[in-house]
């Protein structure tokens, strides 16, 4: 018994010093509510930032163009517009503009050479850091570079492409609502591949459509609801909390019973951080009591023991009978 | 001395029939949804096929079973299944120390077959509690998990949807054993398979004394 107890807390704190807390990972925005102006937390490069906001913060911009020597009004191009509020929210958000982008953008208009400006990608900040280790940003660029995606590099996909610089937030990890999570997740594949615009700036492949590729899939809106497009399109990394390696749509899940079951896939993948979580609270089924769930997956073994039980006492009983009736 | 009384009619032998049909459908698709693994081999059916099925199954069942409390509405049918007070505990009893014990004395049946009494005391209340309790419970909670939409998220801080599976397959299971030992008492019919006959004939055919 003492050494279950023992093997118990070894294990325990294994997964305290392996697990992601909630509190060492996020920092907190209490009072964030979302939409305009709600913002608590003060960027220390607010008002630096906001010389570019003034005008990339907006659809139509204003400045006086010292050559012509008059006020020029123009309409922003879409793709330059940067929304504040989502900025402010973002994993970034304490950042200068000038952190990532050339000192040179504080010119008017902005020198022409700066559109060859060479972006960073995750590992060119995360790589190699102790601060980060923990996220293992290296496995999942080395499982990115096996991902399907990692074939259009050269089509200039990059980490951007999914995690956009100026909003991007994780969201699994401190997640208070996991419908809220599965949305964000989705849309972050459907911002390309339910937009043509967009995919078709990777791809040279013909327009799809997401609803009929999926046709086949029962309950078809539920589990685009329930579950994130990662679940069945990628392969599961026990080491990261979000896989990156997306595979090819012929390798999607299509068993129904990956995750209908007692061992299901999504323990290892979408409820995994939850899970984790639940285990260190002591409640090893607490995530089947949230709103996380799935047929199938919810088998009591007390349940199934019981059952078996009282099935047999019926067959005795059943078998006696007969025997006292043969006998007869 | 043998007689014979006209029970069951068309509509109840049909009725009981499909009846059957689907539930040895919706056991076996049941048990290979609630014991599936990863791994498919120990399934009768695959996950897929059997969810399928099952759906189909239960709304067949669904619609059987309207047409069951419709047909013991509208025909005299309905009231072999009104249960009496008086004496209900002791007619239990009385039934049951006849099954346990007097059947193998070959003692007088307690309470045969007549045009009046269709069921004795034991087995009237297995089928009310079977069909008036147990079935709806079953077609309500599996509506439930047909369209988990509509189940309620939270009940009392616990999700809706485990607590109508769980009510789901409780009453499958219970329904799987009522069919077991219902089919088992049908052997003890004047022959192993007079009763069996009876469902084919409508006519139930027994001694004097059963």
């Amino acid at each position: 018994m003492k050494l279950i107890k023992l093997i118990s807390a070894l294990l325990f704190l294994t997964c305290l010093s392996n697990g992601y807390s909630s509190a060492d990972v996020i920092v907190s925005e209490k009072g964030i509510t979302g939409g305009k102006d709600t913002t608590t937390y003060v960027s220390p490069f607010r008002e630096k930032n906001e010389r570019c906001f003034k005008c990339h913060g907006q659809n139509r911009y204003q400045y006086t163009n010292e050559n012509l020597g008059r006020e020029v009004k123009a309409l922003m191009f879409q793709e330059r517009i940067i929304d504040r509020n989502k900025f402010y929210q973002a994993n970034h958000k304490s950042f200068s503009c000038t952190d990532c982008h050339s000192e040179d953008y504080t010119k008017f208009p902005h020198p022409g050479e700066l559109r060859m400006e060479m972006s960073y990608n995750c590992l060119d900040c995360h790589g190699g850091d102790e601060k980060f280790a923990k996220f293992k940003f290296e496995k999942i660029e080395s499982d990115y570079k096996k991902s399907v995606h990692f074939k259009l590099e050269d089509e200039g996909y990059t980490c951007w492409s999914c995690h956009n610089p100026h909003e991007y937030k994780i969201s699994i990890r401190d997640s208070k609502n996991l419908k809220e999570t599965i949305l964000y997740d989705n849309n972050i594949c459907l911002n390309c591949h339910s937009n043509y615009d967009h995919f078709q700036l990777l791809s040279d492949k013909e327009e799809v459509s997401i609803l009929k590729q999926h046709d086949w899939l029962p309950n078809q809106a539920t589990h685009f609801k329930s579950v994130r497009c990662i679940e069945c399109h990628s392969v599961v990394n026990d080491s990261v909390l979000v896989s990156h390696q997306i595979m090819p749509k012929e390798k999607a899940v299509r068993k129904c019973n990956e995750c209908h079951s007692k061992n299901s896939l999504l323990m290892s993948s979408l409820y995994k951080f939850e899970s984790r979580a639940q285990r260190r609270d002591g409640f090893f089924n607490g995530i089947m009591l949230n709103q996380s769930y799935v047929i199938g997956a919810n088998r009591n073994g007390y349940l199934n023991s019981l059952s078996i039980i009282i099935f047999s006492i019926i067959l005795i009983v059943i078998g006696t009978h007969i025997f006292f009736r043969m006998r007869k | 001395m043998k007689y014979k009384i006209y029970l069951y009619p068309k509509w109840i032998r049909g009725w009981h029939t499909f009846n059957a049909l689907l539930f040895i459908i919706l056991i076996v698709t049941g048990i290979s949804m609630q014991y599936t693994g990863r791994k498919d081999y120990l399934l009768v059916v695959g996950f897929a096929r059997a969810v399928k099925w099952h759906n189909i199954a239960a709304i067949l069942l669904t619609f059987s079973y309207i047409l069951f409390v419709t047909g013991n509405i509208l025909t005299k049918n309905g009231r072999y299944y009104r249960i009496e007070k008086q004496n209900f505990l002791s007619d239990l009893w009385k039934q049951m120390k006849y099954y346990a014990v007097g059947i193998f004395k070959k003692e007088k049946h307690p309470f045969p077959v007549t045009e009046k009494r269709k069921f004795n005391p034991l087995q009237k209340f297995t089928y009310v509690l079977a069909m008036f309790v147990a079935m709806p419970l079953l077609i309500i909670s599996g509506i439930g998990l047909l369209l988990p939409e509509i189940t309620i998220n939270k009940f009392f801080g616990v999700s809706g949807l485990i607590l109508t599976d769980l009510l789901h397959i409780t009453m499958g299971f219970f329904l799987s054993l009522f069919m077991i030992i219902h089919i088992y008492t049908c052997t003890l019919g004047s022959s192993p398979i007079s009763l069996f006959k009876s469902m084919i004939t409508g006519y139930h055919e027994a001694d004097e004394d059963h």
